[in-house]
């Protein structure tokens, strides 16, 4: 009372309000409702149940260790490395010059030209899955990786320009202008000045398009379902089979590759600010 | 005084000068912006426009049910899906999907966006991030973690079946059902990463005024609390009808077939039947539908945060 007091914060003290544990309750369980598909996955990827059922009758790791037998697994899980990675780098290539160019410089249509390359996240991905497998069927490059691959660029490209340009905004140019004035040439003002102040939204951009690519299923499936399916690909197609337990150990090595990239996020540039 | 200490005669030459150099490193810097945007643009040319135009020249061919596309321009493409009621219910339960699922989404996430933005503990950042994190999951994964909630067996029949309270289980997936409440989770990040940042106008000055000036609690919410948070639930609303209205994933597994949407119909049409042409002209109509919504958000969005 009296700490409250001194600061003039509170200037009484409500009396116990059974509303507050009541609302506290509820945000607990909708936050369980949230996260619930993915505990769900944890406790029977873990259940020594032959088949999906209800409670889990025993502990048992059988389901991880069946999972490197799985040969479609493994291929699937190969395809979308290799597919991420490239995806990765390109869209790092191409991406944080552009942020650069859209923060540093002033030009006409500026506002246009970062509305363009924001816009692929505000079309369905359907409908560019499919306009990738009409447009890569003449070109023969359903079933492969060059296609794969430039259909995830375009979904990817955004967040790389959103995270380099939210990283630019919180610096001022002064740094750079100093360089230059000291005679550091525009490579050396870039590697030694401008890389480091963007560094958190390179590396922030860079691990979202990975995630964003690995899980990526849509596109994938119209343009290399049945040549060269990626992880996504295959779980979708066995679960659509049968929603049984062995895929749930495939599933928490993907929510744990996905936390490994929410955690670097959340460390270099908060995962609210990131995703905005 | 100014007006007297007019720029000089000998002044001139060096003003011109400064103009010369000016419009060199406009120039130079012209050139550097240009190198620097061209890759990113060229990147968006192959794996962005390319595509989309070719799909809006492909809606005008001709397709037949054997996969051959006939080069020509046609509207009949278009004709077909909106005069055929078949196509007019696929794209009414879509629509209608997309609301409720909205609605619903924008009734659960309110309260969890309304405890962060109020939130003043030391775990608010961590407790936001665990909101929205599922957002980097898998589609397929949190789908599939749903089946196994809903599923026959899942845990939601298995339980009622052991408490003795259902002899046959429910039918929670392979309908509508299944697809709602799977889709209403997935977008919940969405909508509370949209509420969070339109509730910038909610401050606790405003309801601890209402409620000293003697109103009541439920009057504090409904008067104050829920008017100045309207503007985010709608976005949120928007956002989460827009998705809906262009997921693939969770209508397909969910819905096991029976849910038809304009998205599953897209992949039907081209995977089952290869009608190439008539898959195009139903995504247009998807695109223009979500850009006529898009459209609505960014008008609300701008007049929200201006």
């Amino acid at each position: 009372m009296s700490s409250a007091n001194a600061t003039g914060a509170k200037v009484f003290k409500p009396r116990f309000n059974p509303a507050k544990p009541a609302f506290g309750l509820l945000v607990f369980l909708l936050y369980l409702f949230l996260l619930a598909p993915l505990l769900i996955v944890f406790v029977v990827s873990f259940a020594s149940n032959q088949y999906l059922s209800f409670p889990p009758e025993g502990f048992t790791l059988k389901w991880y260790e069946m999972l490197p037998e799985e040969s479609t697994f493994m291929e699937g899980m190969k395809v979308s490395l290799i597919v991420a990675a490239v995806v990765t780098l390109i869209v790092l290539a191409l991406g944080v010059p552009a942020a650069l160019a859209l923060d540093r410089f002033e030009f006409k249509a500026k506002a246009a030209v970062q509305s363009f390359f924001l816009s692929p996240l505000l079309i369905p991905s359907i409908v560019l899955a499919l306009g990738m497998v009409l447009l890569f069927g003449p070109l023969e490059l359903n079933n492969t990786y060059a296609g794969i691959i430039i259909g995830h660029v375009a979904i990817t490209i955004p967040f790389v320009i959103r995270t380099t340009l939210m990283s630019l905004a919180t610096t001022d140019t002064s740094c750079e202008a100093a360089a230059r004035i000291l005679g550091a040439g525009s490579w050396t003002v870039f590697r030694r000045v401008t890389l480091p102040i963007i560094q958190p939204g390179v590396i922030a951009g860079g691990v979202i398009a990975f995630i964003v690519s690995f899980d990526e299923a849509v596109i994938s499936l119209f343009v290399a379902e049945s040549g060269l399916p990626t992880l996504p690909v295959q779980v979708l197609r066995y679960v659509e089979n049968s929603a049984d337990a062995a895929v749930a150990a495939l599933s928490v090595i993907l929510i744990l590759i996905s936390l490994a990239v929410v955690v670097v996020v959340e460390r270099v540039m908060g995962l609210r600010k990131a995703l905005r | 005084m100014t007006v007297l200490e007019a720029p000089a005669a000998p002044e001139r030459p060096k003003a011109q000068d400064e103009g010369q150099l000016e419009k060199a490193t406009e120039r130079r810097n012209r050139r550097t912006y240009l190198a620097l945007l061209l890759p990113g643009l060229l990147g968006l040319l192959v794996s962005f426009v390319f595509p989309l135009a070719y799909m809006v020249r492909m809606s005008f061919n001709q397709g037949s049910p054997d996969g051959v596309i006939v080069e020509t321009f046609t509207l009949d493409t278009y004709i077909q899906p909106l005069t055929d009621p078949y196509y007019w219910k696929v794209t009414l339960d879509t629509f209608q999907m997309g609301v409720v699922v909205g609605i619903l989404c924008v009734i659960v996430s309110y309260p969890v966006a309304l405890f962060l933005a109020r939130s003043t503990s030391k775990y608010r950042g961590l407790l936001i991030a665990i909101a929205i994190a599922p957002l980097l999951t898998s589609a397929v994964v949190r789908t599939y973690g749903w089946m196994v909630i809903l599923g026959t067996n899942g845990l939601i029949n298995s339980s009622l079946d052991g408490l003795g309270l259902i002899d046959t289980p429910l039918e929670l997936t392979n309908n509508m059902t299944g697809v709602t409440i799977g889709l209403v989770e997935i977008f919940m990040p969405y909508a509370i990463l949209a509420m969070i940042s339109g509730f910038g106008r909610l401050s606790p000055q405003l309801e601890e005024a209402a409620g000293s000036l003697g109103a009541s609690k439920f009057k504090v919410f409904t008067k104050v609390t829920l008017p100045l948070c309207l503007p985010g639930l709608l976005t949120a609303f928007l956002l989460v009808f827009v998705l809906s209205i262009s997921t693939f994933i969770t209508p397909r597994l969910l819905g096991g077939g029976s849910v038809q949407v304009l998205a599953t119909e897209i992949y039907d049409q081209t995977t089952g039947l290869l009608n190439w042409p008539f898959a195009a002209a139903l995504s247009v109509i998807l695109l223009v539908l979500f850009g006529l919504i898009i459209a609505v958000y960014q008008r609300l969005t701008k007049k929200i945060g201006g």
